[in-house]
């Protein structure tokens, strides 16, 4: 973990900011989005942060499987933990967000769907953990599940929606990408949200992480 | 090699000795086809008999490949763990669940033709998706019944840890296999979906063997 407070005065900032900012500022009047478009700001930041959160996971389970040291293992279940945390609060600003721009709070969309099967997979290696009793045991099946997790969620995040015929977000589908139509006061909003929120996400990490370890009796 | 060739032949014996096992799964398949017949009537539009395939192939996937290590009892396992490397094992059991696989694939292919009529596909792509797709889906299956062989309540695990694993798979399957309903395909669009089924049966192949050493020591 990185040392000092700095890195969370920063990403406290940087959320206050967008939090504020995207809310005052002028936003282009586009047909359907209209208004919601400030959603962009709170919507995104949370796959950005899940996305972050589960690669520190992973890397911790092969860092686990290459060194067997047991912080290793609670590393990446509490990152899986954050990151489940994240990817519920996306998909609930999405389907609020969905509601007011499709009309309904879950469509057939390939992005919806891998999203949904993603927290699937993620949900499925906690239960896996619940299940297993041995600590080295659950350590290790556990790593050894969470990197077929990752591959998933890249297929499914990454992959699948590019490949699908049509899709309601931007970037997939054939639809152009998100960054074409976004303009310079919008990116000055939109890219300060994301390191802002992944940087609470670590230090929520690190919060969770001191916690499961001073109950565990695990040394840091 | 030859360490593979074995642990092969010993699970087709033990296979043809037990066949009550093979044939448990071919009534299993009968009977939902059968199901399927009766619930649905015999005329149904392409897209449901393609949808309703793949279904039917993805339960008995889980039915017949679930058995390859969770059958195996903890005192076997560790007189494998002794005699044989944990690469030559986890190979030998996906090339025999993916033959097994094919076998099932194939069986339940004339059955389902027998029930439900076959709609006319693109052979060039339908045929060779669908053996990719059988393969795919035994090595995959076959690395999660590892990993929920090792976990208390297995045939539930299974079944969670399984889903999200084959769903990538089965919905490029199923896309290919709808891509084929349209008759006259490009040969450009069946290689470019030949080639996402297979570089998913390679990915998955490829972490099962990197990964199994790690569920297989104690």
């Amino acid at each position: 973990m990185i040392k000092g407070i700095w890195w969370k005065i920063l990403g406290l900032l940087l959320v206050l900011y967008s939090i504020i900012a995207g809310l005052l500022i002028e936003v282009p009047a586009l047909p359907v989005i209209h208004q919601t478009i400030r959603n962009l700001f709170y919507h995104v930041p949370m796959w950005f942060a899940m996305f972050v959160m589960l690669g520190t996971s992973l890397i911790y389970s092969i860092k686990y499987l290459s060194g067997y040291k047991v912080k290793d293992d609670l590393m990446a279940s509490t990152a899986v933990n954050t990151g489940i945390f994240f990817g519920i609060l996306g998909l609930l600003t999405g389907m609020i967000w969905a509601k007011f721009t499709w009309g309904d709070f879950w469509t057939n969309d390939p992005q919806l769907n891998g999203a949904a099967v993603s927290m699937m997979a993620y949900l499925a290696y906690a239960v896996l953990r619940g299940s297993i009793d041995e600590t080295a045991m659950r350590a290790r099946i556990s790593a050894v599940y969470n990197i077929f997790a990752f591959m998933l969620l890249v297929i499914f995040l990454g992959v699948l929606p590019r490949l699908a015929e049509s899709s309601l977000h931007p970037g997939k589908g054939g639809n152009s990408s998100t960054m074409e139509g976004l303009d310079v006061s919008m990116r000055m909003v939109f890219y300060p949200a994301g390191i802002g929120w992944i940087l609470i996400g670590f230090w929520l990490l690190q919060l969770y992480m001191r916690k499961r370890a001073l109950i565990q009796g695990v040394k840091l | 090699m030859k360490e593979i060739s074995e642990l092969i032949r010993k699970d087709f014996l033990l296979e043809l000795r037990q066949k009550y096992a093979i044939n448990g799964i071919l009534l299993y398949v009968f009977s939902t086809i059968f199901v399927v017949q009766l619930c649905f009537g015999r005329v149904i539009d392409d897209q449901t008999w393609v949808a309703l395939f793949w279904i039917i192939l993805l339960f008995a996937a889980f039915n017949a490949v679930s058995k390859s290590f969770i059958q195996e009892s903890s005192s076997r396992r560790l007189y494998y763990f002794m005699l044989a490397s944990p690469f030559s094992v986890i190979i030998s059991k996906i090339v025999y669940n993916s033959f097994l696989m094919l076998v099932l694939g194939v069986m339940s292919l004339g059955l389902y033709t027998v029930f439900m009529g076959f709609p006319a596909f693109n052979l060039a792509l339908f045929l060779p998706a669908f053996a990719l797709g059988s393969m795919g889906l035994a090595s995959a299956l076959t690395m999660v019944s590892a990993i929920a062989s090792r976990s208390g309540n297995n045939a539930a695990l299974m079944a969670i840890l399984g889903f999200p694993v084959v769903l990538p798979l089965l919905l490029v399957l199923v896309k290919s296999s709808q891509e084929a309903l349209k008759g006259n395909v490009e040969t450009m669009q069946i290689l470019s979906l030949l080639a996402s089924v297979f570089l998913i049966d390679v990915v998955i192949f490829v972490l099962a063997v990197i990964l199994f050493p790690y569920l297989w020591r104690d």
